[in-house]
């Protein structure tokens, strides 16, 4: 603040406030930074997400765009202010109800528009809903549950929570829920200590350069509240890192050469003023700017620049599963389907851009940010600042969507190692087009596959080859390279299977983890090509699929017969009566069509391994009672809006026969609680969830050895004390006698350990790659305006086998997202480096875009997990967009092999096919 | 410096002193592109100035002021050949955009894809420029230059938007293509309107495309065509290549330029057959 800036008096919330501010900055900063109420959140500053979402004068507006002087006299609403105003209490409540919030980060906008909308109609319907809501993005709920919250604002209150023992399987919202309803959840961006320095990261804007850093002496003279420059000669430890132990091959700020656009290059450290004037062009560096690697055939052609010594061919590594003779069986086949598919980068587009602060406490450092995976990050932070593991401490913040992209470090190095040499608390939050640039995305695929069957349409043989773009860096592309071929046979009997990958290094952004990890790019060939399959074997794409479906006794491609929990049978069982209505209501809606509107239904199926492949990933989880009998689950699970918090509080309650609402959590500190693994892989209920089971019976079974009862016999928690009831007769149980056993305060205490028994795969892919799988099918209603090439969902059915739904709305809600993500891969989502680096460019599913979505739980119980639970995080995502392109087909008869089907390309295939 | 007047004449005071100042309205355009970056410029905040706000009809003619807001706009009540500028209003954006952004906005930030642009074209509107040397008005097709290029001085603030009446039958509307829903640029997008005599005899017909080259242009072939047609079922098959002659589209993240052009063709077909319709309704 400088002594010319005004004071700008406005009513907030209801009360009189003055700021000093600039009148030209931005009223969502000065809300978050001057007046405290972070509730506002900032998903792009550019209008493009409604996240920032506020009421001036009751009209909603994205506070991103207005200036603060535009406000002096007015009326502002926050989300602050509507939680403390009962008259939305009934709003709240229904969304916490529906399970319209997952993430959280995009609520206090939706909430904010739901408001603006009700004041002018306060019974509306779907389409005015989604025209108010319109202008608010969320990446985590497809909208659905939003939808229903605000259409049952005035419903019935949500049943009590679930007494002792029948917390699994029921409907109940999230039991971390309400923070995100009234703006107090506290996300990256929301914490920070005042005395703490920014940050700022200098990227390149080439994608491949050699550069020198200039005279940094004239930055530093100009700006005296620029604290350190860093530098790659900076970094205390390593000056690399990378998901494999034996991968390291990024660095946390480039040392002379930059391999793609967004890569960093410096820091500057100071205070906010300085930070944020210090244009990008004041930086002075020298670049030399070289021809790019761009496209997975340009880096295989020969005598391409190699992007890294190590890999002189460009390729990463390789993939593959083996088995049987595929040229035989291709020989001997009725029919052979053949195709050559390719897809786009698609970025995670969160609406929390990733943020967080670093603090050094003594000889440990400490850092709150948003993460997926707190413990690989301590791991890796540790060695990029040469201390142990021991000596650094993430605390992870509420995490505003994730689906893999904050799996991989981001700013936590450079916040690090910053406040490490500063001494002082360190802050940064990335732009939107900075978190863009920068950080991973899907894996563009380049896949040839052939499909053959003979003429009963049994599967004999798929051949499969797929080259994945793995970018600048090697981030999880072994993990694509590894899992793709295990699942490129589908959920089939396949007599014989060849899956080939390969993980190529180009100039483009490191490709990584997305919900997934390549099987979305790979039924897009596959699950087409079988639909093409059924065609020339005159078969119901449904019963070619059923004919086919794995289930338990089965031998898959790499070897293993499945024990248990096959449900895709039962998957397309449940689609079967639907399917064939919509399909014939579409074939009767296109006979009697005149215009240009052509409608179609399509199918898709796939399965998943559910956690690592191939690879031990244990979770542990710990529960404990204290001295006055209050139950805590220590839980390093990070929930990043699926929903874990609930699921392994449902699971945890039931083991230990207790109600969930007597459960208390901790979660994701490295210092207080145990390993968990990663939030990712779809592994936190089934791995996460064994363990927490575990754990609950486990101190089960010392409640009741101390109260000396048998295993029958019932816990009672009643305000706040633990009873012990058997045969009739109840006493209360006293631990205040016991000694305190942890530093959590806890005297007695159990832990669970669960690790998926997996096996190596050998050189042909053949092994034991997942404890169990996933199933399901889901089901595509489209209609094609063949005249423009556009393509509206009219509806989707989802038949997921999870194994168990611990708790069937977050399911739902899982599903719900994930189908939104696959319309945006089938439909619109291409990431294109300087091009779309913004959420005005790049194009998530809005309201508008997702369908009514019905969802068919089949519960094929798998031994191994809680329950029978398995998972349904990127399962839900997977057959979308091939259910979608096949429904294309059913329209119009025209074949997308290149995904986005955007309204261009879609036209041009329909042309070509005759259509005018 | 941020100077926010309640009166034109400070603002045009302003102006004049000839600094590089950037005027502010809804600010929908203004903040997008300066993400990440310092916010230095002198600002002239044109929001409290009571003369710029209102619709009102002025010696016979409708005069948007340049503070109008879309949601103003969409929720008016106007005579149905502004229909067009409504629909275009209802999918700008969000409603948190309508909420903020100004037509006036739109108009100066001259984006090729600004989907007020094609609507005024066919509504033969009017721009008024004021300065402290006077005031002067211009058809949009005038004003409106090309990708980011118009013909406002540096001095000069744009205080109207003027739409003469048209015909009591005239009827008009609006047809914008995107990839998704809400929040999306145009790909393309159609404003027509038609002046039908009782019989249906077409007296006047005005049409432009957006997003189809660096500025909205109007389809004079086509509407010398349709000029003494019926307005009728079919009428959209009369809509030739030929007539989109003049549009010179490009290729871009959103589309291909033949996608434009032919959508193009498409969009002004049904935007015909849209209001045969109604009017045979
Ligand atoms: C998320 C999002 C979605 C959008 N969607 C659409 C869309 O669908 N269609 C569309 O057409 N646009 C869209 N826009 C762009 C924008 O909202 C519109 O162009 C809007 O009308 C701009 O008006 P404004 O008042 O906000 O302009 P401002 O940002 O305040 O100003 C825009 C420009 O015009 C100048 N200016 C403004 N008023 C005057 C005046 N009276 N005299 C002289 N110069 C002036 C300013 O100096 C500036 O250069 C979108 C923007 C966002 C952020
Ligand atoms: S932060 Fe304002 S719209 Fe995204
Ligand atoms: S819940 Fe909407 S973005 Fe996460």
């Amino acid at each position: 603040m400088s002594a010319t800036e005004p004071r700008i008096a406005f009513t907030l919330n209801g009360a009189d406030t003055t700021v000093t501010a600039a009148p030209i900055r931005r009223l969502a900063a000065v809300l978050r930074e001057e007046c405290g109420l972070t509730g506002t959140k900032i998903g792009c500053d550019a209008g493009d997400c409604g996240a920032c979402t506020v009421l001036v004068d009751g009209a909603q507006l994205c506070a991103c765009l207005v200036p603060v002087g535009q406000v002096a006299g007015r009326r502002i609403t926050t989300i602050e202010g509507l939680a403390a105003d009962p008259r939305y209490d009934a709003l709240r409540q229904s969304f916490h109800r529906h399970g319209a919030a997952q993430c959280g980060i995009c609520t206090p906008g939706m909430l904010m528009a739901a408001a603006d909308l009700l004041a002018r109609a306060p019974r509306p319907d779907a389409a005015m809903t989604a025209d108010a809501l319109g202008g608010v993005l969320c990446r985590c709920t497809g909208y659905r549950k939003i939808i229903d919250a605000v259409l049952d604002v005035a419903g019935a209150e949500a049943p009590p929570l679930p007494a002792a023992g029948e917390a699994v399987g029921a409907r109940m919202p999230k039991v971390d829920g309400l923070a995100k309803l009234d703006g107090t959840e506290r996300y990256g961006a929301d914490e920070g200590p005042a005395e703490a320095l920014w940050l700022k990261a200098i990227r390149s804007p080439h994608a491949a350069a050699r550069f020198t850093l200039g005279d940094l002496r004239a930055l530093r003279a100009k700006y005296p509240g620029l604290v350190r420059i860093l530098t790659a000669a900076d970094i205390p430890g390593k000056n690399s890192f990378g998901i494999y132990p034996d991968i390291k091959d990024q660095p946390v700020l480039a040392e002379g050469v930059v391999r793609f656009r967004g890569e960093a290059v410096l820091a500057l450290v100071g205070d906010a003023e300085t930070i944020a004037a210090i244009g990008e062009e004041e930086v002075p560096i020298a670049w030399h700017i070289e021809a790019p690697v761009i496209g997975v055939a340009a880096a295989l052609r020969s005598g391409a620049p190699a992007l890294h010594a190590a890999h002189p061919d460009n390729v990463l590594i390789k993939g593959r599963v083996l088995s049987g003779d595929v040229e035989a069986a291709l020989a001997s086949a009725a029919a052979v389907v053949t195709g050559e598919f390719s897809t786009a980068f698609v970025e995670h587009a969160y609406i929390e851009p990733e943020a967080g602060y670093a603090r050094r406490v003594g000889d440990r450092i400490e850092i709150f940010a948003c993460t997926q995976t707190p413990y690989m990050d301590r791991d890796e932070v540790a060695r990029i600042m040469g201390l142990s593991p021991e000596q650094v401490r993430i605390i992870p913040s509420a995490v505003g969507g994730g689906f893999g992209g904050k799996l991989d470090l981001s700013l936590q190095p450079l916040i690090a190692t910053a406040a490490w040499l500063t001494g002082r608390p360190v802050r940064c939050i990335y732009t939107r087009p900075e978190s863009m640039m920068s950080t991973t995305k899907r894996h563009p695929a380049h896949i040839k596959a052939r499909i053959a069957a003979d003429a009963e349409g049994r599967l004999l043989a798929v051949d499969f080859h797929a080259d994945f773009n793995t970018g600048a860096y090697a981030s999880w592309g072994p993990t694509v390279a590894n899992r793709v071929p295990v699942h490129a046979s589908g959920p089939y009997r396949v007599a014989a299977v060849r899956a080939e990958t390969r993980a190529v290094y180009t100039n483009e952004t490191p490709a990584g983890a997305f919900r997934g990890f390549g099987v979305p790019q790979t039924v897009i060939a596959t699950e087409t090509l079988l639909d093409e399959l059924a065609e020339k074997l005159d078969l119901d794409p449904l019963e070619l699929r059923h004919r086919n479906a794995l289930r338990v006794g089965d031998r898959t491609a790499t070897g293993q017969v499945l024990q248990a929990s096959a449900g895709l049978a039962a998957c397309l069982d449940a689609l079967r009566p639907r399917w064939r209505e919509a399909r014939a209501a579409a074939a009767a809606a296109n006979a009697g069509a005149t215009g240009p509107l052509r409608r179609g239904v399509g199918l898709a199926a796939m399965w998943y391994g559910i956690g690592n492949t191939s690879m031990s990933n244990p979770s542990t989880m710990r529960v404990g009672i204290d001295r006055v009998g209050r139950i805590t689950l220590y839980s390093g699970a990070v929930d990043i809006g699926q929903g874990s918090n609930t699921i392994l509080s449902q699971i945890c309650a039931d083991a230990l026969g207790v109600p969930v609402a007597a459960i208390r959590l901790v979660t994701g500190d490295t210092d207080r609680t145990p390993d968990a693994g990663k939030t990712s892989a779809s592994r936190q209920t089934f791995i996460s969830g064994a363990a927490a089971k575990v754990a609950g019976e486990a101190l089960r079974r010392q409640v009741l050895e101390r109260a000396g009862a048998g295993p029958a016999a019932r816990l009672l928690v009643e305000s706040g004390r633990i009873f012990v009831e058997e045969s009739g007769e109840r006493h209360a149980l006293d631990f205040s006698d016991l000694p305190v056993s942890n530093e959590s305060g806890d005297v007695l205490s159990a832990t669970g350990r669960f690790d998926p028994p997996t096996t190596a795969l050998d050189a042909d892919g053949q092994g034991v790659p997942y404890a169990t799988y996933a199933f399901a099918a889901q089901m595509a209603e489209i209609e094609v305006d063949t005249g423009l090439g556009t393509v509206r969902l009219r509806r989707i059915v989802a038949a997921h086998d999870v194994g168990r739904a611990v708790n069937p709305r977050e399911v739902e809600g899982q599903i719900h997202g994930g189908i939104a993500q696959g319309i945006g891969l089938a439909l619109m989502e291409e990431y294109l480096p300087g091009r779309t680096e913004n959420l005005h460019d790049y194009l998530v599913p809005t309201f508008g875009d997702v369908p009514p979505i019905e969802c068919l739980l089949i519960e094929d119980p798998e031994p191994l997990g809680p329950y029978g639970a398995k998972g349904i995080g990127e399962p839900a995502l997977i057959p979308t967009a091939p259910a979608i392109l096949n429904a294309i087909y059913h329209a119009t008869g025209v074949r997308l092999r290149r995904v986005p089907a955007t309204p261009d390309r879609m036209r041009a295939a329909l042309r070509e096919a005759g259509y005018d | 410096m941020y100077l926010r007047p309640s009166m034109v004449e400070e603002a045009l005071a302003a102006l004049a002193e000839g600094g590089p100042t950037t005027i502010l309205a809804g600010g929908t355009d203004y903040y997008p592109a300066r993400v990440g970056r310092p916010l230095t410029e002198d600002i002239l905040d044109i929001t409290a100035i009571a003369a710029l706000r209102g619709i009102g009809e002025r010696d016979g003619a409708l005069r948007i002021g340049a503070a109008v807001r879309w949601t103003e706009i969409a929720e008016a009540a106007l005579p149905p050949s502004l229909r067009c500028l409504q629909l275009a209003a209802r999918e700008i954006g969000g409603r948190q955009i309508q909420n903020a952004g100004t037509l006036a906005g739109n108009l100066c930030n001259a984006s090729p894809a600004a989907d007020g642009v094609p609507c005024l074209l066919a509504l033969d509107a009017e721009v008024e420029l004021a300065s402290a040397r006077g005031t002067r008005r211009l058809p949009v097709a005038e004003f409106v230059r090309g990708n980011r290029r118009t013909a406002r001085r540096p001095d000069e603030l744009m205080t109207a938007i003027i739409v003469p009446r048209c015909a009591e039958a005239a009827r008009s509307t609006f047809l914008k293509l995107g990839a998704r829903r809400y929040l999306v640029i145009s790909i393309v997008m159609v404003a027509a309107l038609i002046e039908a005599a009782p019989d249906g005899a077409i007296a006047a017909a005005r049409i432009a495309v957006g997003a189809c080259s660096a500025a909205a242009q109007r389809l004079p072939l086509l509407e010398a065509v349709l000029r003494g047609r019926r307005l009728a079922s079919g009428i959209g098959c009369l809509v030739a290549a030929e007539h989109l002659g003049e549009l010179a589209p490009i290729d871009d993240v959103r589309g291909t330029a033949a996608y434009r052009r032919e959508a193009a063709r498409r969009l002004v077909a049904r935007a015909l057959d849209e209001l045969a319709a109604e009017a045979a309704a």
